[in-house]
């Protein structure tokens, strides 16, 4: 029994050493007095201020704030409308159909979608005129689609567990369909609603691929901006840089399970 | 008040006169080709408390649904205090129901959820919370109203959905399955409490059971349903007493059926020969049946008397040998395999403390019951 937990707690460090190694070395070289990345010369924070001076990244950094809210705000939308439709229509012909095609983008290989919503764009705009040529707006666009694909399933997953006499309930009691969905409805799958918000968010924030593929002039986000400096070489700002990014997206992913994992426990009442 | 006319109050059904307060006709619920409700037609009266009994599946619940305005009949119609219910949806209607999972929002505390129907109606701030007081002291849950439902015990739950429903005042109160998820001590004492809450506030309640001891304890009068139609309708006593076929027989309390034929009838006695019984059946009044006629005679546990020396002068006596006894503390119940191998099953009330003396496992006991103990069905 001893040696049994001793091994699975062996397997457990290396299994995180082997996940995590590379971030957290990431992180403590960030903090490197040194311009070269790998060799360790002093604890200092100067890179972080060097960073906040670089126009380019941040100027790249807030372009990608703006995309990720807005596209994350859409996705919810249609993500929320999405699931509503699969749990709450249960019959319909093209029902299979379209929950294939809903989880599809999650899927789907990113190069494959940035490609084919490049081309969408480009027959748009010799067809009606929009968008006009390829910016944040098609990034929002492009972003949405996909964001929207995982707001739908943590969104679905919340309706089917939501308890529907609870609606019926306060339509018993006198409330029209319209208060029922805001009174009961909305209150209920909020915590499914700001975890899909988050993730949508932290999804289009980490995004190279699709972006690169519908991205114009002026509108480079910042996975962009490091990529291409990384192509130049490594530097101790880039380092800097990617810990911000990870402090950040990790908040989400914290805040996103913890309000779907409170808004369970209200559930279970 | 003289008395004739009290009875009358007590049992409106009884009285040609009466209106009723809710008139169900011919109503039929079909989901795709099954068929939930099977034209039913029900008169409930002013402050009843009506209970629809049934085994899973009967339909029970979907006539109580369509009362409430969730499911829309087939066909049929549906009437509350002279009003047809035909095309208002479930906010409209002078119901409220009380779901089985009590259905609180969990998101709102128990005083929020009280008020959410009476908000609903635009009462104004200080009224809401008078009534929202005045129905937390009947539910005796004053001091629970700042508590979330997540925080509460089964039967407090209960109680709050219990609260939320009354304290609209409806017409009529749709229950469904009220009791059934409490433990049993405490689904007696809520029995009980719901008889006194439904008497004092005179709201006419319609509770969905599959109980039937719960259906006998709380109704003034109840409906025996079966594979979407009602079969009996009758007061509890008369349900239990005079079953009106095999089906009720069996399902409202326990029953020994003997199969048998019709040998001699006369306006007070009819006599039944029984092949399974071995004896010819003595019934003490008359039946309307014609000689030879096929019939079951159903007779209760409790209405058979057992000793070990043979009884002189009794009809309807059997010989049997105790094949199995089940001690429930009150009363003991006692299986009897008598000569042909029909199994019967008698219950007998455990009077004395001590055991010497008493029936037991392989004993040869004499069974009888008098001639009005039992029932004759003849469908």
């Amino acid at each position: 029994m001893k040696r049994r937990s001793l091994f699975i707690t062996i397997a457990g460090i290396l299994g995180f050493i082997f996940l995590y190694a590379p971030i957290v070395s990431l992180v403590i070289f960030s903090f490197n007095k040194s311009r070269l990345v790998t060799v360790w010369g002093g604890f200092s924070t100067k890179w972080y201020g060097e960073l906040l001076q670089d126009p380019q990244i941040l100027g790249a950094a807030w372009i990608s704030l703006q995309i990720a809210f807005i596209s994350a705000c859409l996705a919810i939308v249609i993500g929320t409308l999405a699931a509503f439709v699969l749990v709450r229509f249960k019959k319909f012909r093209t029902r299979t159909l379209l929950s294939g095609m809903i989880t599809a983008p999650l899927v789907m290989p990113e190069v494959i979608t940035g490609l084919s919503l490049l081309l969408l764009f480009v027959a748009m705009q010799g067809l009606i005129g929009w968008p006009v040529g390829r910016g944040i707006t098609t990034i929002i666009i492009s972003h949405a689609t996909f964001g929207a694909a995982y707001a739908a399933v943590i969104i679905q997953s919340r309706l089917v567990d939501m308890d529907l006499s609870i609606e019926e309930a306060a339509s018993d009691l006198g409330a029209k369909p319209i208060r029922v969905f805001f009174d009961i409805t909305l209150p209920t799958i909020t915590p499914a609603l700001i975890s899909g918000w988050l993730l949508a968010f932290t999804l289009s924030l980490d995004d190279l691929v699709i972006a690169s593929f519908v991205s114009g002039p002026g509108s480079s986000t910042l996975p962009m901006v490091i990529f291409s400096k990384v192509r130049l070489g490594v530097t101790p700002e880039i380092n800097a840089l990617a810990t911000i990014i990870i402090l950040i997206v990790s908040l989400g992913v914290i805040v996103a399970a913890l309000t779907m994992q409170k808004g369970n426990k209200q559930n279970v009442a | 008040m003289n008395e004739q006319t009290c009875v009358i109050d007590d049992k409106p059904w009884l009285d040609a006169r009466q209106p009723p307060f809710i008139r169900i006709k011919n109503v039929t619920k079909k989901f795709g080709d099954f068929i939930a409700v099977n034209n039913v037609s029900l008169d409930i009266y002013r402050s009843e408390l009506f209970c629809l009994l049934g085994g899973s599946g009967c339909g029970k619940s979907t006539l109580l649904r369509m009362l409430s305005g969730f499911e829309l009949p087939t066909s049929g119609s549906i009437e509350i205090d002279g009003q047809d219910m035909a095309g208002l949806p479930p906010h409209a209607r002078p119901t409220n129901m009380m779901f089985q999972s009590y259905a609180l929002f969990p998101h709102m505390n128990v005083e929020k959820n009280i008020a959410y129907g009476l908000q609903r109606d635009g009462l104004n701030r200080q009224e809401v919370k008078q009534r929202v007081q005045e129905i937390l002291t009947l539910v005796q849950l004053q001091d629970f109203a700042k508590r979330k439902p997540s925080q509460l015990s089964g039967g407090q739950r209960q109680r709050v959905a219990l609260a939320r429903s009354l304290v609209k005042k409806p017409k009529v109160l749709l229950l469904d399955e009220p009791l059934a998820a409490l433990d049993k001590k405490l689904r007696e004492e809520t029995q009980f409490e719901l008889v006194n809450i439904q008497e004092s506030l005179g709201v006419t309640f319609i509770v969905v059971t599959h109980d039937q001891e719960e259906a006998m304890t709380l109704s003034t009068r109840l409906g025996v349903m079966d594979a979407g139609e009602i079969v009996q309708i009758g007061e509890p006593r008369e349900v239990y007493e005079y079953p009106g076929n095999r089906f009720v027989a069996d399902f409202i309390g326990s029953v020994n059926i003997f199969d048998g034929r019709v040998i001699e009838e006369d306006t007070n006695f009819v006599i039944i020969r029984s092949e399974e019984a071995k004896i010819d059946i003595h019934v003490s009044h008359g039946v309307s049946c014609t000689p030879s006629q096929k019939v079951s005679y159903a007779i209760r546990p409790e209405k058979i008397q057992m000793c070990l020396k043979k009884p002189k002068n009794v009809k309807n006596l059997l010989k049997g040998r105790v094949n199995e006894i089940a001690y429930m503390g009150n009363l003991s119940v006692y299986q009897i395999e008598l000569e042909g191998g029909k199994r019967v099953r008698v219950t007998q009330p455990n009077t004395i403390r001590s055991d010497e003396g008493a029936i037991t496992w392989e004993d040869e006991v004499y069974l009888w019951w008098d001639g009005a103990a039992g029932v004759v069905l003849t469908s």
